[in-house]
């Protein structure tokens, strides 16, 4: 039995599309609507706003230092997503071919942080990594143990050190965001690399391929839908990132969700930041129709 | 993989390879290294977090001794559940109208209902603010319906992740059971209650523990949809953190991690560890 026409079955149609579309079209199209609507507007005294159809807060949306924000959050956005890749690509290997046994409890252990509260796991990086954290009396031990070897083969010891600022910058912006979206990037690894068929690989492996060309040539380009669903998992929450730029970035680290929160709070522009949230969204909407019109040219051959 | 027990190495265990094990080892150090910090520092007798100076529970008295983070605290659990509950039934509902009928604009709708999942939280958060700051929303309602607003912006961003996980379960049905059914005599209702929801049941499971975490987690909608007066924990500790670092946020903190792991462990218990890594 297939998909039923709905004319055939009004009744219990009507039971399950009512309460969806209501819900989708009052509490989510239509807020929508009003920020579509007011980034036409303008402000009019402090708290009016009048929607003059006026294309400003656009115009300003394209000066040089919202343009350079975007180029910055994009850019820090990329970076995110490579590292989470280099990073989760042999994870996500590790757990395909881990034991029986093994597998559910180490994608226990990548899904574990994912469902830990963000603000959580943003904070206890933040103790990590503070001037007084574990990260810098680690390096300090380092750069000490170094100096001590120094001496030992008699050469000048090292200057004495100090403790570099890990927070606060956008180092940490990029650690912090690495930190939090890992997860994401693994999982739809795990899942394409899990449909693999291993015969492929096997067969690679027979006729001579080493274990590195195997992967680059056999397991990358058949993961390819996967490894491209990691990505734009990734990518899209870290370019709307809000909390890590906001916590343990630097004043030279927002990112475009920043301007939009303070457009909303402190500078009270609310046209402007509906403009730039809608500049957000439809850069979301160009990258996921790059992604489906990639993931349609298999499909034509 | 029993296939290759007996050989030392096969060439596919790659995870029984050393590299491999240092990796996946050092991945997890690095995920699970400052949780287990904080946790730990949550009981040191230290009001600067750096130095171990002794064992102490003073900061979790002075956190639950603290109304406005045990409010906060109460108030992020009683919208997590609330959300769930609404989500649980919004999306089990929207899953079955794709999964069984064909309707005018179906794609449309189908791309709409996953669009909260796409859309940057930032701009949801926005969107609820002018939605509610549009239709005069009343803030001085009483408790838990000042939590109205919250409750209703976390449905929406919750729902449509259940739909996706329900309807790769529906996708696994086998419609001649239904057919079966219905033969036998049972009602529409009987067919969804007795057939349709027991083989449901591991996807619900799923979408209620990822619709509570979800909702638990959230800073960025809550932050601009709670009104003046009410507070979740997130946002509170988000102000905590802003003003200072001090061991209560540890505290509280590791009291949430706790509740998490708990939770994880009744999923796990209700569906074996296999089936909800397989919902992800």
């Amino acid at each position: 039995m297939a998909e039923q026409d709905w004319k055939t079955n009004k009744r219990v149609f009507a039971a399950v599309s009512l309460p969806t579309l209501f819900w989708i079209i009052v509490f989510f199209l239509v807020p929508m609507a009003i920020v579509w609507l007011y980034s036409f507007g303008e402000n009019k005294g402090l708290t009016e706003i009048d929607i003059s159809g006026t294309l400003d807060n656009y115009k300003r949306a394209t000066e040089w230092l919202y343009l350079t924000i975007f180029g910055k959050s994009f850019a820090v956005a990329a970076l995110v997503t490579l590292i989470c890749l280099i990073i989760g690509f042999p994870v996500a290997m590790a757990i395909t071919f881990a034991s029986e046994k093994w597998r559910p409890w180490l994608l226990l252990g990548i899904m574990l942080p994912f469902w830990t509260n963000l603000l959580i796991r943003t904070y206890a990086l933040m103790m990590l990594l503070g001037t007084q954290g574990f990260a810098n009396k680690g390096l300090g031990a380092l750069w000490e143990g170094t100096s001590w070897i120094k001496t030992l083969v008699g050469l000048q010891p090292l200057p004495t050190w100090e403790p570099v600022q890990l927070l606060f910058n956008n180092f940490a912006v990029v650690f912090g965001l690495v930190y939090v979206h890992l997860p994401f990037m693994v999982l739809p690894l795990y899942a394409a690399l899990d449909r693999l068929d291993r015969s492929l690989i096997e067969a690679s492996l027979d006729l001579g391929a080493g274990h590195f060309r195997t992967i680059m040539r056999i397991v990358v380009p058949l993961a390819a839908p996967g490894i491209i669903a990691g990505v734009m998992i990734t990518l899209i929450p870290a370019l709307g990132a809000y909390l890590t730029p906001d916590l343990m970035g630097g004043t030279d680290s927002q990112m475009i969700a920043n301007v939009i929160e303070r457009q909303f709070k402190k500078a009270n522009d609310w046209p402007f930041g509906a403009a730039l949230s809608f500049l957000l969204i439809y850069a979301m909407f160009a990258l996921i129709a790059i992604q489906s019109m990639r993931k349609k040219v298999p499909e034509v051959r | 993989m029993a296939l290759f027990a007996r050989t030392p190495v096969a060439p596919l265990e790659y995870s029984r390879t050393l590299w491999m094990r240092l990796w996946v080892g050092a991945v997890m150090i690095f995920l699970y290294a400052p949780l287990v910090v904080l946790m730990i520092f949550s009981f040191n007798d230290s009001k600067r977090n750096v130095v171990w100076r002794g064992f102490t529970t003073k900061y979790y008295e002075k956190a639950m001794g603290n109304d406005q983070l045990v409010e906060a605290l109460i108030n992020s659990l009683t919208i997590a559940a609330l959300a769930t509950v609404a989500s649980l039934v919004l999306g089990a509902v929207a899953a079955v109208m794709l999964w069984r009928f064909r309707f005018p604009l179906k794609s449309a709708i189908d791309g709409t209902i996953s669009l909260p999942i796409i859309v940057p939280e930032i701009c949801l958060g926005v969107a609820f603010l002018m939605f509610f700051a549009a239709v005069d929303w009343p803030t001085d309602l009483i408790w838990p319906f000042n939590l109205g607003a919250i409750i209703i912006a976390h449905i929406t961003f919750c729902f449509p992740f259940v739909t996706m996980v329900v309807r790769s379960r529906l996708a696994t049905f086998n419609r001649e059971q239904e057919e079966a059914a219905k033969d036998l005599g049972a009602s529409e209702w009987q067919v969804f209650r007795d057939v349709l929801i027991p083989h449901i049941k591991p996807a619900l499971v799923a979408g209620a523990l990822l619709s509570f975490t979800l909702s638990l987690d959230d800073f960025v909608i809550t932050y601009f949809t709670s009104g003046p007066d009410t507070i979740t924990f997130p946002v509170k500790v988000y102000s905590m953190v802003r003003f200072s670092v001090t061991p209560e946020v540890n505290a509280a903190s590791t009291l949430l991690i706790l509740l998490t792991v708990a939770l994880t462990f009744v999923a796990l218990k209700l569906q074996g560890v296999k089936a909800i890594a397989e919902t992800h």
